[in-house]
Protein backbone atom coordinates (compact mmCIF):
# COMPACT_ATOMS: atom_id res chain seq x y z
CA UNK A 1 0.00 0.00 0.00
CA UNK A 2 2.86 2.06 0.86
CA UNK A 3 4.36 1.52 -2.60
CA UNK A 4 0.80 2.51 -4.07
CA UNK A 5 0.34 6.31 -1.71
CA UNK A 6 3.77 7.01 -2.33
CA UNK A 7 6.38 5.65 -4.54
CA UNK A 8 4.26 5.04 -7.55
CA UNK A 9 2.89 8.46 -7.66
CA UNK A 10 6.84 9.65 -8.18
CA UNK A 11 7.42 6.61 -10.18
CA UNK A 12 4.71 8.07 -12.84
CA UNK A 13 5.63 11.66 -12.69
CA UNK A 14 9.24 10.73 -13.63
CA UNK A 15 8.41 8.68 -16.31
CA UNK A 16 6.11 10.98 -17.81
CA UNK A 17 7.76 14.13 -17.24
CA UNK A 18 11.03 12.35 -19.11
CA UNK A 19 8.34 10.79 -21.97
CA UNK A 20 7.49 14.50 -22.65
CA UNK A 21 11.36 16.02 -23.05
CA UNK A 22 12.13 12.88 -24.68
CA UNK A 23 9.47 13.29 -27.53
CA UNK A 24 10.01 16.84 -27.80
CA UNK A 25 13.44 16.30 -28.85
CA UNK A 26 12.82 13.62 -31.09
CA UNK A 27 12.14 15.04 -34.75
CA UNK A 28 10.54 12.06 -35.83
CA UNK A 29 6.47 11.99 -37.27
CA UNK A 30 5.60 9.66 -34.76
CA UNK A 31 6.96 11.15 -31.74
CA UNK A 32 5.70 13.89 -32.86
CA UNK A 33 1.57 12.52 -33.01
CA UNK A 34 2.22 10.97 -29.96
CA UNK A 35 3.22 13.88 -28.31
CA UNK A 36 -0.03 15.81 -29.73
CA UNK A 37 -1.95 12.54 -28.48
CA UNK A 38 -0.48 13.01 -24.87
CA UNK A 39 -1.17 16.45 -24.49
CA UNK A 40 -4.26 16.15 -25.91
CA UNK A 41 -4.82 13.86 -23.60
CA UNK A 42 -3.17 16.45 -20.57
CA UNK A 43 -5.73 18.76 -22.09
CA UNK A 44 -9.04 16.02 -21.17
CA UNK A 45 -7.19 15.34 -17.76
CA UNK A 46 -7.32 18.72 -16.99
CA UNK A 47 -11.30 19.49 -18.23
CA UNK A 48 -12.20 16.32 -16.19
CA UNK A 49 -10.45 17.36 -13.30
CA UNK A 50 -11.85 21.10 -13.12
CA UNK A 51 -15.35 20.01 -12.55
CA UNK A 52 -13.67 18.60 -8.78
CA UNK A 53 -13.83 22.63 -8.51
CA UNK A 54 -17.48 22.65 -8.24
CA UNK A 55 -17.39 20.27 -5.69
CA UNK A 56 -15.03 22.00 -3.06
CA UNK A 57 -16.73 25.72 -3.92
CA UNK A 58 -20.34 23.71 -3.23
CA UNK A 59 -18.83 21.83 0.27
CA UNK A 60 -17.08 25.44 1.51
CA UNK A 61 -20.26 27.39 1.10
CA UNK A 62 -22.72 24.49 2.00
CA UNK A 63 -21.29 24.40 5.06
CA UNK A 64 -21.06 28.25 5.19
CA UNK A 65 -24.98 27.96 5.18
CA UNK A 66 -25.95 25.02 7.06
CA UNK A 67 -23.85 26.58 10.11
CA UNK A 68 -25.37 30.05 9.69
CA UNK A 69 -21.61 31.19 9.60
CA UNK A 70 -21.49 34.67 9.76
CA UNK A 71 -22.19 35.98 5.72
CA UNK A 72 -23.73 32.80 5.02
CA UNK A 73 -26.27 34.91 3.10
CA UNK A 74 -24.00 35.52 0.19
CA UNK A 75 -22.76 32.03 -0.15
CA UNK A 76 -26.25 31.40 -1.81
CA UNK A 77 -25.26 34.03 -3.98
CA UNK A 78 -22.19 32.23 -4.61
CA UNK A 79 -24.42 28.88 -5.47
CA UNK A 80 -27.46 30.74 -7.04
CA UNK A 81 -25.01 32.55 -9.66
CA UNK A 82 -23.69 29.10 -10.56
CA UNK A 83 -27.08 27.40 -10.62
CA UNK A 84 -28.67 29.91 -13.29
CA UNK A 85 -25.55 30.06 -15.75
CA UNK A 86 -24.90 26.54 -15.47
CA UNK A 87 -28.93 25.96 -16.15
CA UNK A 88 -28.75 27.92 -19.14
CA UNK A 89 -25.60 26.06 -19.97
CA UNK A 90 -27.49 22.90 -19.86
CA UNK A 91 -30.39 24.32 -21.89
CA UNK A 92 -28.05 25.41 -23.98
CA UNK A 93 -30.88 28.06 -25.91
CA UNK A 94 -32.79 24.72 -26.82
CA UNK A 95 -30.30 22.69 -27.91
CA UNK A 96 -29.14 21.11 -24.48
CA UNK A 97 -26.03 19.69 -23.57
CA UNK A 98 -25.40 17.45 -26.03
CA UNK A 99 -25.24 19.28 -28.76
CA UNK A 100 -22.14 21.98 -29.52
CA UNK A 101 -22.88 25.22 -27.76
CA UNK A 102 -25.16 27.83 -29.29
CA UNK A 103 -24.13 31.41 -28.99
CA UNK A 104 -27.01 32.94 -28.15
CA UNK A 105 -29.75 33.02 -25.29
CA UNK A 106 -29.63 33.14 -21.94
CA UNK A 107 -25.80 32.28 -21.73
CA UNK A 108 -25.12 35.01 -24.08
CA UNK A 109 -26.83 37.72 -22.13
CA UNK A 110 -25.26 36.86 -19.05
CA UNK A 111 -21.76 36.74 -20.23
CA UNK A 112 -22.66 40.17 -21.85
CA UNK A 113 -24.14 42.05 -19.31
CA UNK A 114 -23.15 40.32 -15.92
CA UNK A 115 -19.86 38.25 -16.08
CA UNK A 116 -18.53 41.05 -19.14
CA UNK A 117 -18.94 43.59 -16.62
CA UNK A 118 -18.17 42.55 -13.28
CA UNK A 119 -14.73 41.14 -14.80
CA UNK A 120 -14.16 44.66 -16.53
CA UNK A 121 -14.79 46.22 -13.30
CA UNK A 122 -12.96 44.19 -11.20
CA UNK A 123 -9.68 44.78 -13.26
CA UNK A 124 -10.69 48.79 -13.41
CA UNK A 125 -11.16 49.02 -9.08
CA UNK A 126 -7.25 48.23 -9.83
CA UNK A 127 -6.42 51.85 -11.30
CA UNK A 128 -7.47 53.45 -8.14
CA UNK A 129 -5.25 51.18 -6.48
CA UNK A 130 -2.52 51.48 -8.06
CA UNK A 131 -3.09 55.03 -8.45
CA UNK A 132 -3.09 55.21 -4.37
CA UNK A 133 -0.11 52.78 -4.08
CA UNK A 134 1.49 55.28 -6.89
CA UNK A 135 0.99 58.56 -4.53
CA UNK A 136 2.12 56.99 -1.59
CA UNK A 137 5.44 54.98 -3.27
CA UNK A 138 6.45 57.77 -5.61
CA UNK A 139 8.46 60.16 -4.26
CA UNK A 140 11.90 61.20 -5.90
CA UNK A 141 14.12 60.35 -2.79
CA UNK A 142 17.11 58.61 -4.77
CA UNK A 143 18.26 58.41 -8.39
CA UNK A 144 16.97 55.04 -8.79
CA UNK A 145 13.57 56.00 -8.04
CA UNK A 146 13.42 59.38 -9.97
CA UNK A 147 14.39 56.93 -12.99
CA UNK A 148 11.15 55.09 -11.81
CA UNK A 149 9.41 57.67 -11.70
CA UNK A 150 10.29 59.76 -15.04
CA UNK A 151 9.43 56.36 -16.83
CA UNK A 152 6.16 55.80 -15.41
CA UNK A 153 5.54 59.78 -16.06
CA UNK A 154 6.31 59.59 -19.75
CA UNK A 155 4.51 56.08 -20.48
CA UNK A 156 1.68 57.29 -18.73
CA UNK A 157 1.56 60.84 -20.27
CA UNK A 158 2.68 59.11 -24.05
CA UNK A 159 -0.33 56.90 -23.74
CA UNK A 160 -2.84 59.44 -23.99
CA UNK A 161 -3.83 61.39 -27.02
CA UNK A 162 -2.97 65.08 -25.68
CA UNK A 163 0.57 63.60 -25.48
CA UNK A 164 0.34 63.45 -29.20
CA UNK A 165 -0.75 67.48 -29.51
CA UNK A 166 1.83 68.71 -26.66
CA UNK A 167 5.13 66.86 -28.99
CA UNK A 168 4.80 63.87 -31.28
CA UNK A 169 7.60 62.85 -30.00
CA UNK A 170 6.27 62.00 -26.38
CA UNK A 171 4.80 58.97 -27.70
CA UNK A 172 7.56 57.91 -29.76
CA UNK A 173 9.76 58.15 -26.17
CA UNK A 174 7.28 56.17 -24.40
CA UNK A 175 6.98 53.27 -26.94
CA UNK A 176 10.59 53.38 -27.34
CA UNK A 177 11.13 53.03 -23.75
CA UNK A 178 8.55 50.01 -24.02
CA UNK A 179 10.56 48.30 -26.64
CA UNK A 180 14.05 48.91 -25.94
CA UNK A 181 15.18 49.44 -22.48
CA UNK A 182 12.10 47.51 -21.20
CA UNK A 183 12.38 45.13 -23.26
CA UNK A 184 15.99 44.50 -22.44
CA UNK A 185 15.57 43.51 -18.91
CA UNK A 186 12.89 41.68 -19.20
CA UNK A 187 14.81 39.29 -21.26
CA UNK A 188 17.39 39.47 -18.62
CA UNK A 189 14.35 38.40 -16.43
CA UNK A 190 13.28 35.86 -18.68
CA UNK A 191 16.57 33.89 -18.23
CA UNK A 192 16.51 33.95 -14.44
CA UNK A 193 12.39 32.33 -14.87
CA UNK A 194 13.91 29.85 -17.50
CA UNK A 195 16.58 28.44 -14.98
CA UNK A 196 14.29 28.61 -12.25
CA UNK A 197 11.32 26.94 -13.93
CA UNK A 198 13.79 24.22 -15.67
CA UNK A 199 15.31 23.55 -12.27
CA UNK A 200 11.89 23.42 -10.40
CA UNK A 201 11.04 20.72 -13.31
CA UNK A 202 13.89 18.69 -12.70
CA UNK A 203 13.00 18.70 -8.76
CA UNK A 204 9.88 17.42 -9.58
CA UNK A 205 10.63 14.84 -12.26
CA UNK A 206 13.21 13.66 -9.76
CA UNK A 207 11.13 13.73 -6.96
CA UNK A 208 12.99 16.03 -4.91
CA UNK A 209 10.09 18.23 -5.18
CA UNK A 210 6.91 16.33 -3.75
CA UNK A 211 4.57 19.20 -2.17
CA UNK A 212 2.38 18.63 -4.93
CA UNK A 213 1.74 15.16 -3.48
CA UNK A 214 0.05 16.74 0.38
CA UNK A 215 4.07 17.90 1.59
CA UNK A 216 4.63 13.70 1.65
CA UNK B 1 -21.37 32.94 20.99
CA UNK B 2 -20.94 36.25 23.53
CA UNK B 3 -23.40 39.18 24.12
CA UNK B 4 -21.29 41.66 22.41
CA UNK B 5 -20.75 39.23 19.48
CA UNK B 6 -24.36 38.59 18.90
CA UNK B 7 -25.24 42.28 19.33
CA UNK B 8 -22.80 43.17 16.81
CA UNK B 9 -23.97 41.17 14.28
CA UNK B 10 -27.76 41.85 14.46
CA UNK B 11 -26.82 45.84 14.39
CA UNK B 12 -24.21 44.43 10.95
CA UNK B 13 -27.35 42.62 10.08
CA UNK B 14 -29.32 45.64 10.12
CA UNK B 15 -27.21 48.16 8.67
CA UNK B 16 -26.49 45.55 5.92
CA UNK B 17 -30.55 45.41 4.79
CA UNK B 18 -30.93 49.48 5.22
CA UNK B 19 -27.78 49.59 2.53
CA UNK B 20 -29.17 47.10 0.45
CA UNK B 21 -32.87 49.00 0.32
CA UNK B 22 -31.38 51.97 -0.12
CA UNK B 23 -29.58 50.85 -3.56
CA UNK B 24 -32.47 49.03 -4.51
CA UNK B 25 -34.70 52.07 -4.34
CA UNK B 26 -32.25 54.25 -5.83
CA UNK B 27 -31.44 51.80 -8.81
CA UNK B 28 -35.08 51.24 -9.44
CA UNK B 29 -36.35 54.97 -9.13
CA UNK B 30 -33.67 55.90 -12.32
CA UNK B 31 -34.51 52.85 -13.98
CA UNK B 32 -38.09 53.84 -14.17
CA UNK B 33 -36.79 57.44 -14.94
CA UNK B 34 -35.19 56.15 -18.17
CA UNK B 35 -37.71 53.64 -19.37
CA UNK B 36 -40.03 56.33 -18.67
CA UNK B 37 -37.86 58.97 -20.57
CA UNK B 38 -37.32 56.61 -23.44
CA UNK B 39 -33.76 56.36 -22.74
CA UNK B 40 -34.06 52.32 -22.08
CA UNK B 41 -36.51 50.08 -24.06
CA UNK B 42 -37.91 47.36 -21.62
CA UNK B 43 -36.67 44.02 -23.29
CA UNK B 44 -33.41 41.99 -22.57
CA UNK B 45 -30.88 44.48 -23.76
CA UNK B 46 -32.51 47.48 -21.60
CA UNK B 47 -32.60 45.17 -18.61
CA UNK B 48 -29.08 43.75 -19.37
CA UNK B 49 -28.05 46.89 -19.37
CA UNK B 50 -29.56 47.89 -16.11
CA UNK B 51 -28.23 44.80 -14.63
CA UNK B 52 -25.00 45.55 -15.31
CA UNK B 53 -25.09 49.22 -14.40
CA UNK B 54 -25.95 47.79 -11.06
CA UNK B 55 -23.23 45.30 -10.90
CA UNK B 56 -20.86 47.87 -12.21
CA UNK B 57 -21.67 50.83 -9.23
CA UNK B 58 -21.86 47.49 -6.38
CA UNK B 59 -18.49 46.49 -7.41
CA UNK B 60 -17.44 50.23 -7.42
CA UNK B 61 -19.01 50.74 -4.26
CA UNK B 62 -15.40 48.56 -2.76
CA UNK B 63 -13.57 51.91 -3.24
CA UNK B 64 -15.47 53.53 0.05
CA UNK B 65 -14.48 50.18 1.60
CA UNK B 66 -15.94 46.96 2.34
CA UNK B 67 -19.45 46.61 1.83
CA UNK B 68 -22.36 44.39 1.58
CA UNK B 69 -23.49 45.48 -1.95
CA UNK B 70 -20.06 44.53 -3.16
CA UNK B 71 -19.91 41.39 -1.29
CA UNK B 72 -23.53 40.89 -2.64
CA UNK B 73 -21.80 41.25 -6.50
CA UNK B 74 -18.55 39.59 -5.46
CA UNK B 75 -20.24 36.45 -4.49
CA UNK B 76 -23.16 36.06 -7.51
CA UNK B 77 -19.66 36.99 -10.05
CA UNK B 78 -17.61 34.42 -8.10
CA UNK B 79 -20.54 31.38 -8.97
CA UNK B 80 -21.56 32.71 -12.46
CA UNK B 81 -17.94 32.69 -13.59
CA UNK B 82 -16.97 29.06 -11.93
CA UNK B 83 -19.84 28.10 -13.39
CA UNK B 84 -18.86 29.70 -16.90
CA UNK B 85 -15.71 28.09 -16.85
CA UNK B 86 -17.37 24.32 -16.62
CA UNK B 87 -19.75 25.25 -19.22
CA UNK B 88 -16.77 26.42 -21.84
CA UNK B 89 -14.81 23.00 -20.64
CA UNK B 90 -17.46 21.02 -20.68
CA UNK B 91 -18.79 22.44 -24.66
CA UNK B 92 -14.89 22.48 -25.98
CA UNK B 93 -13.32 19.52 -24.41
CA UNK B 94 -15.13 17.25 -22.91
CA UNK B 95 -18.09 16.92 -25.79
CA UNK B 96 -15.85 17.96 -28.43
CA UNK B 97 -12.55 15.87 -27.33
CA UNK B 98 -14.23 13.13 -25.33
CA UNK B 99 -17.96 12.05 -26.32
CA UNK B 100 -17.73 13.34 -29.93
CA UNK B 101 -14.43 11.56 -30.47
CA UNK B 102 -15.53 8.89 -29.38
CA UNK B 103 -18.47 8.54 -30.87
CA UNK B 104 -17.04 9.05 -34.05
CA UNK B 105 -14.21 6.42 -33.80
CA UNK B 106 -17.34 3.73 -32.82
CA UNK B 107 -19.10 4.53 -36.13
CA UNK B 108 -15.38 3.93 -37.77
CA UNK B 109 -14.31 0.63 -38.87
CA UNK B 110 -12.39 -1.21 -36.44
CA UNK B 111 -8.62 -0.60 -36.78
CA UNK B 112 -5.34 -0.69 -34.31
CA UNK B 113 -5.27 2.94 -35.72
CA UNK B 114 -8.88 3.58 -34.14
CA UNK B 115 -8.07 1.12 -31.31
CA UNK B 116 -5.32 3.51 -30.33
CA UNK B 117 -7.37 6.66 -30.74
CA UNK B 118 -9.88 5.13 -28.54
CA UNK B 119 -7.27 4.54 -26.00
CA UNK B 120 -6.08 7.64 -26.36
CA UNK B 121 -9.53 9.12 -24.83
CA UNK B 122 -10.11 6.45 -22.61
CA UNK B 123 -6.95 6.43 -20.50
CA UNK B 124 -6.90 9.99 -20.12
CA UNK B 125 -10.68 9.92 -18.96
CA UNK B 126 -9.76 7.13 -16.71
CA UNK B 127 -6.85 8.87 -14.93
CA UNK B 128 -9.15 12.22 -14.79
CA UNK B 129 -11.60 10.84 -12.94
CA UNK B 130 -9.49 9.15 -10.44
CA UNK B 131 -9.29 12.70 -8.76
CA UNK B 132 -12.82 11.65 -7.63
CA UNK B 133 -11.98 10.01 -5.72
CA UNK B 134 -10.71 12.79 -3.23
CA UNK B 135 -14.14 12.91 -2.24
CA UNK B 136 -13.80 9.22 -0.54
CA UNK B 137 -11.45 9.92 2.41
CA UNK B 138 -10.35 5.59 2.32
CA UNK B 139 -9.94 6.01 -1.61
CA UNK B 140 -8.52 9.38 -1.31
CA UNK B 141 -4.55 8.27 -2.20
CA UNK B 142 -5.96 7.01 -5.84
CA UNK B 143 -6.26 11.07 -6.82
CA UNK B 144 -1.77 11.32 -6.58
CA UNK B 145 -1.75 9.58 -9.51
CA UNK B 146 -3.75 12.02 -11.61
CA UNK B 147 -2.21 14.69 -9.44
CA UNK B 148 1.52 13.10 -10.35
CA UNK B 149 0.42 12.50 -13.88
CA UNK B 150 -0.24 16.14 -14.62
CA UNK B 151 2.39 17.61 -12.63
CA UNK B 152 5.03 15.08 -14.54
CA UNK B 153 4.30 15.65 -17.87
CA UNK B 154 3.70 19.47 -17.27
CA UNK B 155 6.88 19.91 -15.84
CA UNK B 156 8.86 17.57 -18.56
CA UNK B 157 6.78 20.09 -21.35
CA UNK B 158 7.97 23.15 -19.50
CA UNK B 159 11.82 22.56 -19.81
CA UNK B 160 12.27 22.32 -23.82
CA UNK B 161 9.08 25.17 -24.16
CA UNK B 162 11.55 27.29 -21.46
CA UNK B 163 14.58 26.83 -23.34
CA UNK B 164 13.05 27.93 -26.21
CA UNK B 165 10.83 30.64 -25.47
CA UNK B 166 12.89 32.01 -22.39
CA UNK B 167 16.56 31.46 -23.40
CA UNK B 168 17.09 30.92 -27.32
CA UNK B 169 14.22 33.08 -28.58
CA UNK B 170 15.31 35.87 -25.72
CA UNK B 171 19.08 35.32 -26.81
CA UNK B 172 18.69 35.58 -30.55
CA UNK B 173 17.12 38.89 -30.98
CA UNK B 174 19.88 40.22 -28.13
CA UNK B 175 23.23 39.22 -29.79
CA UNK B 176 22.60 41.32 -33.41
CA UNK B 177 25.57 43.71 -34.78
CA UNK B 178 26.13 46.47 -32.49
CA UNK B 179 28.22 48.13 -35.64
CA UNK B 180 27.22 47.76 -39.41
CA UNK B 181 29.30 49.20 -42.36
CA UNK B 182 26.23 50.87 -44.25
CA UNK B 183 24.24 51.76 -40.89
CA UNK B 184 27.32 53.02 -38.43
CA UNK B 185 26.25 52.36 -35.09
CA UNK B 186 23.17 50.72 -33.97
CA UNK B 187 21.90 52.40 -30.60
CA UNK B 188 18.72 50.73 -29.95
CA UNK B 189 21.33 47.43 -30.24
CA UNK B 190 23.83 48.20 -27.92
CA UNK B 191 21.02 49.77 -25.44
CA UNK B 192 19.22 46.26 -25.58
CA UNK B 193 23.04 44.98 -25.35
CA UNK B 194 24.04 46.71 -22.33
CA UNK B 195 20.77 46.49 -20.79
CA UNK B 196 20.66 42.16 -20.81
CA UNK B 197 24.35 42.29 -19.51
CA UNK B 198 23.98 44.62 -16.80
CA UNK B 199 20.63 42.94 -15.46
CA UNK B 200 22.33 39.58 -15.88
CA UNK B 201 25.13 41.06 -13.71
CA UNK B 202 23.13 42.74 -11.31
CA UNK B 203 21.52 39.10 -10.31
CA UNK B 204 24.52 37.47 -10.11
CA UNK B 205 25.27 36.94 -6.59
CA UNK B 206 28.39 35.01 -6.52
CA UNK B 207 30.66 37.72 -7.54
CA UNK B 208 30.73 40.47 -5.04
CA UNK B 209 29.44 43.48 -6.58
CA UNK B 210 32.70 45.77 -6.09
CA UNK B 211 34.70 47.24 -8.66
CA UNK B 212 33.50 47.16 -12.63
CA UNK B 213 30.91 44.13 -11.06
CA UNK B 214 29.38 47.03 -9.05
CA UNK B 215 29.39 49.91 -11.67
CA UNK B 216 27.86 47.04 -14.17
CA UNK B 217 25.30 46.07 -11.33
CA UNK B 218 24.26 49.38 -10.91
CA UNK B 219 23.63 50.32 -14.66
CA UNK B 220 21.81 47.03 -14.38
CA UNK B 221 19.56 48.79 -11.28
CA UNK B 222 18.87 51.47 -13.65
CA UNK B 223 17.69 49.34 -16.23
CA UNK B 224 15.50 47.77 -14.36
CA UNK B 225 13.93 51.00 -12.70
CA UNK B 226 13.13 52.22 -16.52
CA UNK B 227 11.69 49.04 -17.32
CA UNK B 228 10.39 48.97 -14.06
CA UNK B 229 8.23 52.22 -14.38
CA UNK B 230 7.41 51.98 -17.80
CA UNK B 231 5.62 48.50 -17.27
CA UNK B 232 4.07 50.20 -14.42
CA UNK B 233 2.46 53.18 -16.71
CA UNK B 234 1.56 50.84 -19.23
CA UNK B 235 -0.57 48.94 -16.43
CA UNK B 236 -2.17 51.82 -15.12
CA UNK B 237 -3.19 52.97 -18.62
CA UNK B 238 -4.62 49.55 -19.56
CA UNK B 239 -6.68 49.44 -16.16
CA UNK B 240 -7.26 53.06 -17.06
CA UNK B 241 -8.87 52.04 -20.30
CA UNK B 242 -11.13 49.60 -18.83
CA UNK B 243 -12.10 52.53 -16.12
CA UNK B 244 -13.13 54.67 -18.92
CA UNK B 245 -15.00 51.82 -20.99
CA UNK B 246 -17.03 50.86 -17.90
CA UNK B 247 -17.44 55.09 -17.14
CA UNK B 248 -19.20 55.11 -20.91
CA UNK B 249 -21.09 52.64 -19.82
CA UNK B 250 -22.49 54.21 -16.94
CA UNK B 251 -22.93 57.29 -18.56
CA UNK B 252 -23.65 57.15 -21.57
CA UNK B 253 -25.22 53.10 -22.26
CA UNK B 254 -27.34 53.85 -19.13
CA UNK B 255 -27.42 57.23 -18.27
CA UNK B 256 -27.51 59.33 -21.01
CA UNK B 257 -25.09 62.25 -19.77
CA UNK B 258 -22.38 61.80 -22.37
CA UNK B 259 -23.26 62.31 -25.24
Amino acid sequence: MNFLKKTLPLILAFVSGWLAITLEYIPHQNSEATMASLTKGLIIIGAITAFMGIYGLFSLHYLKIKRRSEGWGYSTLVIAGFMIMTAFGIYNNGAFMFQPQVEAGGISWIYEYIFNPCQATMFSILAFFIASAAYRTFRAKSLEAGILLVAAIIVMFGKVPIAGLVSEHIPEVAQWLLDYPNMAVKRAIFFGVALGGISTALRIIFGIERSYLGGE
Amino acid sequence: MSNIDTTTIATSKKSDFLVFAIFFSIIIIVNAILLGSGHLKWGLEGVGIMMGAAFTISLYSFLYKDNPLFKMAEHFYVGVATAYLIIVTWYSVILTDVIYAFRDLTKAPFSSSVFWQMVAIILPTLIGLLVYTRIIPRFAWMSKITFSIIIGFGSGLAIPNLINAYILEQAKPSMTALWTSAGGFEWNAIIVFIGVISTLIYFFFSLEHKGAVGATAKVGIWFLMVSFGASFGFTVMARFSLLIERVNFLFHDWIPLIK
